[in-house]
């Protein structure tokens, strides 16, 4: 048979794992991904973007777990630090980006000047890319997908499709608690009254982070390490059908990751109906959903679907 | 040593010449600036004169171009890059890669400098911008210890400035999206962290209650002073404890380190503030002229008058500063 030239195919949409935000035992981290190797992920991202102290596992031991993911089929990419502050920080940042493996996912412009030139990296979420012009340079230097920023809307996505000339693949961050900051002081330590240089890895006390309430006891941030992130859930799954998306990003909780993909792929294969995984799916939330960001809104907001 | 002084209008650009700034920094009257609060900055009118009030002076005059513009709005900031280039500013402070792109490109003569809006806390970071756009001077984020800031200093391209005194930002610049998570505005998409339109102040029963989109950010009592609510710092419950979970409301102050700024070859020392009065910025000038004098005279036996910190700690928030991530036990 000869193939219809006449449809041009556009390539399937695809699902991704974000890399851990959290600090897990090495345990936990090795039984997770045995059961990412078996789920219908697409592509995992790996390594500790957070926080440089978090040592479960090393380069090496995260390469190891690059390669078992491989060979399950999995398209891996190394995720590099967010904050870069130490001088250790920036050699192991080398590290990853020399690395000829798998490809990498800049997460500051420290990467972006190790891999500039290099084809196939990704321009990760926190690298602002707030317009083509912008996202063009990038592309000229050899990105080939991009993150975007968890604050900005559909509607800006549409305008980067309208104008973009490169084909350059773009990636939501389509559920989890989302990344909302980065900071010098360690908050996880200042909240167990701690001193950063002495944290006794405390965040392990915590796998999904550490609850933030308003005086008015409405759960609002969470607290982990370094970094601060929404206590609510961002959840896509109402958008698995947008044309401007090629990838949906599911962020790892601690629990009921590998529910969540099924559900993500059973919606994107039709095989599960949407309005009844949005039901399924809050049941699944550590405190509850919000989606305002996708609708031009605040991102805290919720039900923001019928606008 | 350089000091660079901020300007929200014309009295306090000529508050800042007039005690002793080398440098003003300045921003449009929209959200191209990463201070957009109505009334504040500068129309191109005002611009001119402010410009030719510090030249008499020899005084430098940098205009902040330092958000994130979306597709539709780039030729905005383009007309911004041009309008500051046809003033012939002495430099354009920018964050975004494209607007940069087009700056060096449009304006090959133009003074570019990195705005600590674009996060760069590493040579290798500045490196990339001295590459690609021939940046000549980066202002580094507030996340760094001294010893980091050393070691930057050292292995940097291009000359750094560094934050000497105002309100502290305790995320990295550029990388805080807590105000647009409950507003929708924050600094990289509209210029400003939690909008004045979104803050509710509400006297009740339990105190002064301060709100921003209605999440309650703190509650004070009579005796307290109520900050202007910024998420980070507000008051929150964690482990059923409630406490300025992420930072109580202080301003940075790095006054007692001034020497080893001086040491370490911190090429300028920038001072917060665009937001702030005449009165502030005549007063904080002031001071750090005097500090930054008295410093490079005799480095070696320098401390701060007791006057000085008295009077700066009056101008903070919480009316209490701090050296900040400067010094590894506030992290």
């Amino acid at each position: 048979m000869t193939p219809d030239t006449t449809t041009v195919q556009k390539p399937r949409k695809r699902l991704s794992l974000g890399p851990i935000l959290y600090y897990w035992p090495r345990d936990q981290l090795r039984s997770f991904y045995n059961m990412v190797a078996e789920s219908a992920i697409d592509i995992v991202y790996l390594g500790e973007t957070v926080c440089s102290k978090r040592r479960s596992l090393n380069t090496e031991g995260w390469l190891e777990i690059a390669d078992m993911l491989t060979n399950a089929g999995k398209e891996v990419v190394l995720s590099s630090l967010s904050l870069i502050e130490a001088a250790s920080e920036l050699a192991t940042l080398k590290r990853i980006c020399a690395n000829r493996h798998f490809r990498v996912e800049a997460n500051d412009m420290a990467a972006v000047q190790m891999l500039a030139g290099k084809s196939g990296f990704i321009a990760g979420s926190t690298l602002n890319i707030y317009n083509t012009h912008t996202l063009e340079k990038l592309a000229s230097l050899g990105a080939k997908r991009w993150v975007m920023p968890v604050e900005q809307s559909r509607e800006i996505l549409h305008e980067f499709r309208q104008q973009m000339e490169s084909s350059m693949e773009i990636e939501v961050f389509a559920w989890g608690r989302l990344p909302l900051a980065f900071s010098a002081r360690c908050y996880t330590a200042r909240n167990h009254k701690l001193p950063k240089d002495d944290c006794q890895f405390r965040c392990l006390d915590d796998p999904d982070g550490m609850l933030l309430r308003t005086r008015e006891d409405d759960s609002f941030l969470v607290l982990n390490g370094i970094q601060t992130q929404s206590a609510l859930t961002h959840n896509l799954v109402q958008e698995l059908k947008d044309p401007d998306i090629d990838i949906f990003r599911i962020s790892p909780q601690s629990l009921h990751t590998g529910k969540i993909i099924k559900v993500f792929h059973d919606c994107l294969t039709g095989q599960q109906d949407i309005d009844q995984a949005v039901v399924v799916l809050e049941s699944l939330m550590p405190t509850g959903p919000c989606n305002g960001y996708w609708y031009g809104e605040a991102g805290m907001l919720a039900g923001c679907s019928t606008a | 040593m350089k000091l660079v002084c901020p300007a929200g209008n014309l009295p306090s650009l000529k508050a800042a010449v007039d005690n002793g700034a080398d440098a003003v920094y300045i921003g449009f009257r929209d959200s191209t600036s990463a201070r957009h609060f109505a009334g504040l900055n500068f129309t191109h009118k005002q611009i001119e004169k402010g410009l030719q009030y510090a030249r008499d002076q020899k005084v430098k005059v940098f205009v902040a171009i330092n958000t994130y513009p979306y597709p539709s709005d780039f030729a905005h900031w383009q007309r911004a890059v041009d309008m500051a280039a046809g003033l012939d500013v002495d430099a354009l402070i920018l964050a975004d890669i494209g607007v940069m792109d087009y700056a060096c490109e449009r304006w090959p003569e133009l003074n570019l400098h990195l705005s600590v809006q674009s996060s760069s806390t590493s040579h290798e970071a500045i490196r990339f911008y001295a590459e690609q756009f021939g940046i000549r001077r980066a202002v580094i984020p507030r996340v760094l210890s001294l010893k980091q800031v050393a070691r930057l200093i050292e292995h940097s391209p291009v000359p750094i400035e560094v934050f000497g005194f105002g309100s502290l930002c305790v995320m990295v610049e550029g990388r805080c999206f807590l105000s647009s998570y409950v507003t929708g505005q924050g600094p990289n998409n509209f210029g400003a962290c939690s909008p004045a339109s979104f803050v509710r102040w509400q006297e009740t029963d339990r105190g002064l209650e301060t709100r921003l989109n209605e999440v309650l950010i703190d509650q004070v009592g009579k005796d307290e002073n109520a900050g202007y609510p910024t998420v980070c710092k507000g008051r929150f419950e964690v482990m059923g404890k409630t406490s300025y979970a992420i930072e109580a409301p202080t301003s940075l102050n790095t006054l007692p380190i001034l020497p080893e700024l001086l040491r370490i070859g911190a090429a300028a020392i920038k001072i917060e503030g665009r937001q702030r009065s005449p009165a502030y910025v005549k007063q904080v000038t002031r001071i750090m002229r005097e500090a930054i004098d008295a410093c490079k005279a005799d480095p070696d036996h320098f401390t701060p008058k007791q006057e000085w910190m008295t009077q700066l700690a009056a101008l903070s928030e919480g009316m209490q500063t701090t050296l900040g991530a400067y010094e590894r036990t506030w992290q």
